[in-house]
């Protein structure tokens, strides 16, 4: 019997009373039941964060003696100091001269925001075509796109290298911004949100005088706002989090990103787990905050597709 | 008269052109890095290749090559028992838990959808390297959660004992994306007509039967689509085991379909069997998908 076993059991025996200070109530006890088992599966998904958090700032010689923080009267800079940040902030000897982790950092932060905003711009004029323009073609290239997506991207990877080659992209941000700067799947998101804008809407502008690449910035996009946010929120997560990509294309060490240094970082800090850490910690932030930031507008954009279509 | 005549053909060419120059970069994108790498790689699948310079013509035998390869069938096992997991293990407990936050209070189910989705926003690789370190033998996080509750654990070696390393990579998963597929269930359910739900509680059906003959008709469209959209995912796991084992395991124990095809392909430079690997992994997952929709097609009936 440990701290463990006793809270569990004072859970169970709560709903136990519940059941018998209310027995012709069984709502009150299924309602505690409820939230005893979603606080039990929100504290099983949130141990790993508040671990992380705690570790990222344990020394190194107590890193392992304690699971979370070490008990207060312990508390001092021996156990807890910032030495991980430091000795991960003051930079690696490689091939290619001394590289600093800010510099994973910036390459990461300028990648995900250019592919996202070129990305946002290709999709959206894209699917105001496909949502509201008549022309010959039309449903031909959306069935054509449909198709294209039935195909893992695995399937493209060597033939994708081979051409990356040939273009003398190798070790270039080109090779990770160019090929996916056009998505379908963004592509079919705008046109479902811009289908239902009223016609007279788009007429109304045009006999004022406006273009057509007037009307898809200034009428349109303002009205798919939350598409928008939701769309730039999965296309930064996807380019923030992109392994592969970087893995195969980049050769020098000071043009990596993120994942690509972490998962080698597993390799050269094997015995000293703080610092690669405290590198995930920092990575993980800015997709968090994206993500606070526009969280509304993300779960209206991911479940729109599913439950309408 | 003649003046707005062309006015007018101006006003529609220029309103025909429009879609096709809007289209333009995604046309421009997908021939060269959809059309053009599709035929190339059903050439590739058929060639021996050399890093990304030489290819001889080999016919089928990249194909006999893979098959015969041990190395797939380690792959196409691990793979498929992560697939029967997510489907089987993982979804019906996103599908619990979004019946758990379906009712109540609208704060309450934000903030729990909330914190379930977020390991969503973790990168599989960041995911890979922090579970690495939670399964630590004796000091690491999980094994001590497990000693704790159940007295076992404390020093089982979870990613270097080549039988554990699947449970704990299907232990990694769903901590990663029970919350995620649970979104989709939690929005199916409330699409639910609460008439017919109230309607059937009225004429004394218990909660299984309302379950099962009330809100389970009206989320298939979803769960269909959770289900295959898991099997597509799963198909293609390779970040997540190739971080977390920091390669492929003890005995290839962690190894996937796509891990094979990243091994063959870039750590060897053969871009040939790559591509081969490539398009049998497209002939599983299209397979098993259109099993999937085919079955739930006669079930309906």
């Amino acid at each position: 019997m440990n701290q463990a076993h006793g809270m569990l059991l004072l859970l169970a025996g709560v709903y136990v009373t519940l059941r018998f200070v209310y027995p012709r109530r069984p709502a009150v006890a299924s309602a505690y039941l409820r939230y005893v088992l979603l606080g039990i599966a929100a504290f099983l998904i949130l141990c790993p964060f508040v671990w992380l958090v705690c570790s990222v700032f344990k020394d190194k010689n107590v890193l392992m003696q304690y699971s979370f923080l070490p008990p207060l009267r312990e508390w001092s800079a021996k156990t807890l100091n910032l030495d991980n940040f430091r000795t991960l902030f003051a930079g690696e000897n490689t091939v290619q001269g001394r590289v600093y982790f800010w510099e994973y950092i910036v390459n990461s932060l300028f990648l995900a925001c250019s592919a996202t905003s070129i990305s946002l711009f290709f999709a959206s004029l894209g699917g105001y075509a496909l949502a509201k323009y008549k022309f010959r073609g039309r449903n031909a290239i959306m069935a054509f796109m449909v198709g294209s997506m039935m195909f893992p991207a695995m399937l493209f990877l060597a033939p994708v290298y081979k051409l990356i080659y040939r273009f003398g992209w190798m070790d270039s941000y080109l090779a990770l911004l160019v090929p996916g700067a056009c998505s379908v799947f963004g592509m079919f998101l705008f046109r479902q949100a811009m289908v239902g804008v009223p016609d007279s809407l788009i007429e109304a502008a045009r006999i004022d005088g406006a273009s057509e690449f007037g009307i898809y910035l200034k009428v349109i996009m303002p009205l798919v706002r939350p598409m928008t946010g939701a769309y730039c929120l999965i296309t930064f997560l996807g380019n923030w989090n992109n392994f592969i990509g970087p893995q195969i294309f980049i050769q020098t060490q000071g043009k990596l990103t993120l994942p690509v240094v972490l998962n080698q970082y597993i390799g050269v800090y094997a015995q000293d787990y703080g610092i690669f850490l405290a590198g995930t910690l920092l990575a993980i932030i800015p997709p968090a905050v994206l993500f606070f930031a526009l969280q509304k507008e993300f779960v209206a954009g991911l479940t729109s597709g599913a439950v309408k279509g | 008269m003649a003046r707005r005549s062309t006015g007018v053909t101006r006003a529609a060419s220029r309103h025909n052109l429009a879609p096709w120059f809007f289209l333009a970069p995604y046309l421009a994108l997908t021939s060269v890095f959809f059309l053009y790498p599709f035929f190339n790689s059903i050439w590739l699948a058929f060639h021996q290749t050399n890093g990304p310079r030489s290819a001889v013509f080999v016919g089928l035998g990249n194909f006999a090559f893979v098959l015969r390869d041990p190395m797939f069938y380690t792959a196409l096992k691990n793979t498929t028992i992560f697939a029967i997991a997510s489907v089987c293990v993982q979804l019906p407990l996103s599908l619990g838990l979004a019946m758990l936050l379906n009712t109540g209070e609208n704060r309450v189910r934000n903030a729990f959808r909330l914190i379930l989705f977020s390991p969503h926003l973790v990168g599989r690789i960041f995911v890979g390297v922090l579970f690495a370190v939670i399964f630590t033998p004796r000091y690491g996080l999980f094994n001590r959660g497990l000693q704790a509750l159940v007295g076992w654990g404390l020093e089982e070696r979870w990613l270097s004992n080549p039988s554990l390393v699947m449970p704990a990579l299907i232990i990694v998963a769903m901590w990663m994306y029970v919350g995620f597929n649970m979104i989709y269930f939690l929005a199916a359910l409330q699409n639910v007509d609460k008439n017919l739900v109230e309607a059937a509680r009225i004429d004394g059906a218990n909660r299984w039967q309302v379950f099962r003959n009330v809100v389970l008709p009206q989320i298939k469209p979803v769960a269909i689509f959770v289900v295959v959209m898991s099997t597509i995912g799963s198909y293609q796991l390779f970040e997540l085991p190739y971080a977390l084992l920091n390669g492929f395991g003890p005995k290839n124990s962690g190894l996937t379909i796509v891990g094979y095809l990243y091994q063959t392909a870039f750590d060897s430079g053969d871009l040939g069997t790559g591509a081969a690997i490539g398009w049998l992994l497209a002939l599983i997952i299209f397979t098993i998908s259109t099993i999937q929709i085919r079955l739930s097609r006669v079930m309906e009936e």
